[in-house]
């Protein structure tokens, strides 16, 4: 069967880390596979939609901007996640949400003002080899396409009708100041004594500069659970885990499948993707979601 | 230091996020309860099942089918009381290991054994599968005896070749290729355990009994 060679884009510049990713890789975790895909799910969704892709179609990823690709082929793209700026053969883009990038440009993207990673896609998608049904870069395991380095050539999916989303639709969710986010209890607050659940929700945590997209370190007051001997067991996207030395880490998507520290509780969903845009430096404090303390219930033996 | 779960607790279920719930058991009932959440007629609204030692995580492909997940999990651990029918076998697998790797002259020694009485040690018990993870195919294997428990080695090696059969604590494991480790490496297996673009990638499952055999350097 004869088929066309795929247009390119070619990595002038990746900046600080851009990777490809995708909706992420469900049905393996028991293996000890992460779920990885996007830092933040919505955003990339977004992108997706404002250029016509559908939802999990692999975008780009990219961290505190500067990233540049030349493009041989015409191309709708899309930005969402952190707002950056966007130059075309070093013009500024009136409304960087969406617009149409012409065969032989270079497209530019400045360090965003606020939120860390943005999300780039092009109508079409790009095209990579999958591993474990998953388009996307895992920094844990080092599996799927690496991250994009100078001169990559990435191959993209057929030109798309101009798209039909409204423009409208774009706006992402980035903190700015002081960040609230949402967590159940769960499922392991039981081990933690009243005492600790309260400085949980009331300290200013601060994020760690040692954070990436397998976890953020929380930085502040430590709780004081201390060790607890608990057998490992499997984590969610969004677990609060509480080590030895009573400082959470939250896990963001390619955080370990199984952990051996207790898990006080995890954020809502919404409230992962609103994490993975917290810079280092971020002061976040958790608001639980009502209800969510109550013991668990024993099935009737 | 607390112990979590206690070794009497019955079976309970714990939220864990917007999706998930963990049904905690008692020990040496997580795979045989994993398989039978594989089995039901409403596990493709199921996104991920983990079993570990004495947990099994099991999470919805949507957020809004979890409230009805934990009310079939909580039916099904009921049924499972009232009628303790084990419907569940574990396997076999039997590994081929040459056992010449690096580090078996130290370990050994540090045991008080021959190397070839630390291999012989290592083929004599039945292992199993406690749980998946640090790494992709990253399979904990229990049961190692306990002559030959030791800590891990002080200074991890940065990277290990797929097929080397290692030793710490009370357990093995079979690397499953290019993670760093810090475990003794005792021998290799030239059958592959874990392989990405196979179709299932994995060997090994959570509550597979292991044993290790070993064959001659040719």
């Amino acid at each position: 069967m004869l088929t066309a060679t795929p247009s390119t884009l070619e990595v002038v510049d990746p900046g600080p880390l851009s990777t490809v990713q995708d909706l992420g890789r469900t049905g393996y975790a028991h293996l000890g596979v992460s779920p990885s895909g996007a830092a933040d799910p919505e955003s990339l969704r977004l992108a997706n939609r404002l250029v016509g892709n559908p939802a999990g179609t692999p975008a780009l990823e990219c961290t505190l901007g500067g990233l540049s690709l030349r493009f041989t082929a015409a191309r709708w793209v899309a930005l969402a996640g952190a707002p950056a700026s966007a130059l075309v053969d070093g013009r500024p883009v009136v409304d960087p949400r969406r617009f149409r990038v012409p065969a032989g440009r270079v497209l530019h993207l400045g360090r965003p003002s606020i939120g860390l990673r943005s999300y780039l896609a092009v109508g079409g998608g790009f095209l990579v080899r999958r591993v474990l049904g998953g388009a996307g870069h895992d920094v844990l395991a080092g599996h799927g396409p690496a991250p994009l380095r100078p001169g990559d050539e990435l191959a993209i999916g057929p030109d798309r009708p101009q798209p039909a989303a409204p423009i409208e639709l774009a706006n992402s969710r980035c903190p700015s100041g002081l960040a609230t986010l949402r967590f159940g209890w769960g499922p392991r607050h039981e081990l933690f004594d009243a005492a600790d659940r309260e400085r949980f929700t009331t300290t200013r945590w601060r994020i760690s500069t040692e954070s990436n997209r397998i976890g953020v370190r929380l930085l502040g007051e430590p709780l004081r659970i201390g060790e607890v001997r608990l057998a490992s067991e499997g984590m969610v996207p969004g677990a609060i885990q509480v080590p030895p030395s009573g400082e959470p880490i939250a896990f963001l998507a390619d955080h370990p499948v199984t952990g051996g520290y207790p898990v006080i509780g995890v954020l809502t969903e919404p409230d992962i993707g609103l994490l993975a845009q917290a810079p280092p430096g971020t002061a976040i404090r958790f608001r639980s979601i009502p209800g969510t303390d109550a013991p668990a219930p024993t099935p009737h033996r | 230091m607390r112990q979590c779960p206690p070794e009497s607790n019955g079976p309970r279920l714990l939220r864990a996020g917007d999706r998930g719930w963990l049904v905690e058991l008692p020990p040496g009932r997580s795979a045989a309860l994993a398989a039978s959440v594989r089995q039901q007629p409403w596990a493709g609204q199921v996104a991920e099942v983990v079993p570990a030692s004495r947990t099994v995580l099991v999470t919805a492909m949507h957020p809004n089918m979890t409230n009805a997940l934990g009310t079939a999990l909580a039916g099904m651990l009921r049924d499972s009381a009232q009628h303790p029918t084990p419907t569940w076998q574990p396997r076999t697998i039997r590994i081929p290991v040459r056992y010449d790797g690096p580090d078996l002259e130290d370990v050994a020694e540090a045991v008080g054994l021959r190397p070839d009485e630390v291999a012989e040690r290592h083929c004599s018990v039945r292992h199993v599968v406690g749980f998946f993870g640090f790494a992709p195919g990253f399979a904990y294997i229990d049961g190692l005896p306990e002559v030959l428990a030791l800590p891990r080695r002080s200074s991890p090696r940065t990277r290990i070749e797929a097929g080397c059969v290692a030793i710490a604590g009370n357990q093995s494991v079979v690397y499953p290729g290019g993670t760093p480790g810090g475990w003794h490496l005792i021998g290799r297996t030239e059958q592959r355990m874990w392989d990405p673009q196979g179709d299932p990638p994995n060997r090994l499952e959570v509550g597979d009994h292991v044993v290790f055999q070993a064959v001659s350097p040719c």
